[in-house]
């Protein structure tokens, strides 16, 4: 196991420091440049390690930090699943390090890559259209919302607002915003699920859309979704999926015949691109016909066996300075066409078994179900973010917590189809330890990891973002 | 061969075995996978992708394939996208998966590793720029000029709805900003340039109390070095407007502090450092005043202390972001460049300050020493601005631009053409050894 916790236990104080510090920190002065002295700096203080120290410094940082290949990590609607090797072997190809500014004719490979991608991932969503540019799920939620922004304008039909349920996810809120809509806040039924007489009253002539997750953050699948999209439909508005679920209906539903008019992917949720500590992902946005008119510039087509970018006739512009996180979409195309049809299929089952499996054995409440890819379980009298540092004492990763807020203490948890019975099996145990702690044991964890319970209060009151603002300097 | 092994008709990366499926569904009292999925037969999807699986193998011989078709071409090409030469130790450590899969530091206590490192980003980024804050990275810098024009909506004291940008700006970069413009109800206008630089007295007479902020970019998209940025700074302070610059931390290495010309925020493309060319992947960076703090889009890492009283990271003020605040988040970015922002600070380590100021010397002298040897071809001339520049310049061709690059790309080179008889042309590092080449190439097609 390479998360070394014992090494980093017994190591000095001065593992806490950072690399930019007194300690390794050097300045030069800058004379005799090539430009005037008005236009250039005088000094440069930065970190200078030798290579070796620097191969140290960051070798022991990892050791300080818990991937999927360290052990579970079931943080629920993040979907952190196994990344095969394979894929990164192909995104470091040498020859995919290609400049944006090259004219078509020079880039028929990539261009032909991205096309057959665009391909898959408009067979996968059932959509017609696809583009590849927004570089992660909250940049396509914002490429959707303004490709319906742009529908209704092309219709001279302005409209003010967008509906999004109380469970969705937060980027849902922020994006509407973002592109100037006001936010109608929709109540979850008491089954977990779309409120009908909810929708319909909050549903109307200023409706420009309905953002929805399918199978939605609980983990339950909307079984209602063709009488939502008729009453989002008949009121002129259009209906958007939140495609951060989508690995939960691989082969099974697809959005398109769901009745959704536009979707983004979250190809590292779906598909497996790691999410790298925070970023990069890629969140391609898929439209049905009518709407692709709109989408971003350029989109990719093929014409007489060749390649080339083009400008969609009412294109809502860019959304990526140039065409969006190519390494990210190299990925996802190997892992797609690693699995095929039956692979992905096969993905969706097992994620889909993983998570009902380990609802079954834990012994927290778990309301609502059946579920789909991940489920939501309470931790009832516990409080759920000390559950969540306990677990991280039995040496996994804790599932995401106190979210979404219709379940009291939420521990949302989604296993993923890497694991197997028996890490399922550990995970179990884990929750089950947890569940049966004492409010003491569960206020002092984390025990086990070299940091403990780190002070998040005083990081927000007193901020120190930077080395040199640092008040101990 | 892979096609051998148990999972070829299944995911290879869901490892359970027919027993242990078996096992599975028999706990959650199910008779087959399919009866697990809660979806009606009105929805069902009962169709085929299309789509065959393929061994590692033939899918690496696919992609190979391929970019097989793309031409084979050294690029002297910038325009925001830069291609340095990155360490491979960076390759190497940055591969580790302890960063490349995990996930954002939700729980930081099992998240130091990341959490120093991007401390140390930001670090990094408050020393190249002299401001206070900055967050732990963007998608690129168009999406960081655009957050950039909402964030000076919010802090700026007069109400006003006006960004003005040069009249030179990458076209992508001017798109998104627009993109981003429009919710807020912002307007882009373009103020002019003269000589490759800002036209100081022209944009005095654009701006106006009603001008949120005013955006200027060192290096231009041209290449140039904007000489005069302290006076752009004090008109936009003079008129109560947010003073944006946009930069790179190569730049910056040799450039005048941000901070000392009056730049509120800036913003940039960081991945000039740490990742090559990747037909535009980015960095954004982003970098303000402590006084706009709580107003500044992205994840922010703080340094605080365990329980043990030793040092420790954490994300923080996260009141600010949309798992916390919904639609009055100050941006709706997530998931960020995380562990792009891992091997630009790593890139930067291992250069040092010595290195990193050599290499922006560099940028500065290999562009005007290529300059010099284009000016002397007959039908050329170079730079068209006489200005100090930093890895690129314009040239003009007596021939069309269109032609001339045409011929060079037949010739193995490729260049931007800019204008009808302007090419602009960038040289770093990993193109110097090509230049004997391509100043020859140049010679033949500038006939």
């Amino acid at each position: 196991m390479k998360y070394d916790q014992a090494r980093w236990t017994d190591d000095s104080d001065d593992l806490y420091e950072p690399l930019l510090s007194e300690k390794t920190s050097k300045t030069v002065d800058i004379e005799d440049s090539p430009l005037p002295d008005d236009l250039t700096r005088d000094s440069l203080s930065l970190p200078d390690p030798a290579e070796p120290e620097l191969a140290r410094h960051y070798t022991r940082l990892s050791q300080m930090n818990y991937g999927v290949e360290s052990g579970p990590f079931p943080l629920g609607s993040c979907t952190m699943k196994y990344n095969p090797s394979f894929t990164e072997d192909v995104a470091a190809r040498a020859d995919a390090a290609i400049h944006p500014g090259r004219p078509d004719s020079t880039v028929q490979g990539t261009l032909a890559l991205c096309h057959r991608l665009q391909d898959y991932l408009g067979r996968i969503g059932g959509m017609d259209a696809v583009t590849l540019q927004p570089p992660a799920g909250a940049a396509g939620e914002f490429t959707g919302i303004q490709i319906a922004k742009a529908y209704h304008e092309h219709n001279d039909d302005e409209r003010s607002e967008v509906v999004i349920p109380d469970s969705a996810h937060g980027t849902n809120f922020a994006t509407a915003a973002m592109a100037g809509y006001e936010v109608v806040e929709l109540p979850s039924g008491d089954d977990g699920r779309v409120d009908i007489e909810a929708l319909e009253a909050a549903v109307g002539d200023d409706t420009a859309a309905l953002m929805l997750t399918n199978p939605n953050t609980l983990g339950l699948f909307e079984r209602d979704i063709e009488h939502v999209a008729d009453i989002v439909h008949d009121a002129g508005g259009l209906l958007y999926y939140d495609g951060a679920n989508l690995n939960a209906l691989l082969g099974r539903a697809r959005p398109g015949d769901m009745g959704f008019d536009v979707m983004h992917y979250n190809v590292h949720k779906t598909f497996a691109t790691p999410h790298g500590g925070g970023g990069p992902g890629a969140g391609p946005v898929g439209v049905r016909e009518e709407l692709a008119q709109f989408l971003p510039n350029p989109h990719v087509r093929e014409r007489g066996g060749n390649y080339e970018h083009y400008e969609p006739a009412n294109s809502i512009g860019k959304v990526h300075g140039f065409y969006g996180n190519w390494p990210v979409l190299l990925k996802t195309f190997a892992y797609i066409a690693r699995l095929g049809d039956e692979g992905l299929r096969d993905a969706s089952a097992k994620a889909v078994l993983n998570a009902n499996y380990l609802a079954e054995q834990i012994e927290y409440e778990v309301p609502f179900g059946p579920f789909h890819h991940e489920f939501v379980a309470s931790a009832g009298e516990q409080d759920a973010a000390d559950a969540a540092k306990r677990m991280l004492d039995y040496g996994v990763h804790p599932p995401t917590t106190k979210w979404p807020e219709i379940v009291d203490e939420a521990l949302m948890t989604e296993p993923t189809e890497g694991e197997t019975k028996r890490s399922l099996d550990q995970l179990a145990a884990a929750f089950n330890a947890v569940a049966g702690d004492s409010d003491a044991e569960l206020a002092d964890a984390p025990s086990r990891p070299a940091a403990k319970r780190i002070d998040q209060v005083t990081a927000a009151r007193n901020p120190q973002l930077s080395w040199q603002a640092l008040d101990d300097m | 061969m892979s096609n051998s092994n148990s999972h070829a008709t299944g995911s290879p990366y869901a490892p359970q075995t027919a027993a242990e499926t078996a096992a599975m569904l028999d706990v959650v009292g199910a008779d087959d996978l399919e009866s697990l999925f809660d979806v009606p037969e009105s929805v069902a999807f009962d169709g085929e992708f299309g789509i065959d699986a393929r061994s590692e193998r033939a899918t690496r011989r696919e992609v190979a394939g391929l970019l097989s078709r793309n031409a084979d071409l050294t690029e002297f090409l910038g325009r925001g996208h830069y291609d340095h030469y990155v360490p491979s130790v960076v390759d190497d450590l940055a591969s580790r998966s302890e960063f490349l899969t995990s996930y954002t530091q939700y729980q930081p206590e099992v998240a130091q590793g990341f959490l120093q490192a991007l401390f140390e980003f930001q670090s990094m980024l408050v020393e190249l720029t002299g401001l206070d804050v900055a967050n732990c990275s963007m998608y690129d810098d168009a999406t960081a000029l655009g957050e950039a024009a909402t964030l000076s909506q919010r802090v700026r004291s007069v109400s006003g709805d006006r960004i003005l940008v040069p009249e030179h700006l990458r076209e992508g970069k001017r798109a998104v900003l627009s993109n981003y413009a429009e919710g807020p109800d912002l307007t882009v206008e373009s103020y002019p340039m003269t000589d490759g630089v800002a036209d100081v007295p022209a944009l005095a007479d654009e701006i106006g109390d009603d001008t949120a902020m005013v955006y200027a970019e060192s290096p231009t998209v041209r290449g140039v070095i904007e000489e005069r940025l302290g006076a752009i700074g004090d008109l936009a302070h003079d008129h109560d407007a947010l003073f944006c610059l946009g930069s790179d931390p190569i730049a910056l290495s040799l450039l005048e502090r941000p901070a000392n010309v009056g730049a509120d925020v800036v913003v940039g493309d960081a991945a000039s450092l740490g990742t090559g060319t990747a037909y535009g992947f980015g960095l954004g960076m982003f970098v303000t005043r402590e006084e706009y703090l709580r107003q500044v889009p992205g994840r922010l890492v703080g340094a605080s202390e365990d329980a043990a009283d030793r040092r420790a990271y954490t994300l923080t003020l996260q009141t600010r972001e949309q798992h916390i605040r919904k639609e009055r988040a100050t941006s709706n970015i997530c998931t960020n460049q995380a562990w792009v922002a891992l091997r630009t600070a790593m890139h930067a380590a291992w250069l040092g300050p010595d290195g990193l100021v050599d290499l922006a010397e560099d940028c500065v002298t290999r562009a005007r020493d290529l300059a010099d040897r284009l000016d002397d071809i007959v039908g050329v001339t170079a730079p068209i601005h006489g200005r100090h520049h930093f890895r690129e310049f314009l040239a003009h061709t007596d021939q069309p631009a269109s032609a001339i690059v045409a011929d060079l790309a037949a010739d193995g080179f490729a260049v931007h053409a800019v204008d009808d008889h302007l090419v602009q042309v960038c040289v770093t590092e990993t193109t110097t050894d090509a230049t004997d080449e391509f100043v020859a190439a140049f010679r033949e097609v500038a006939k």
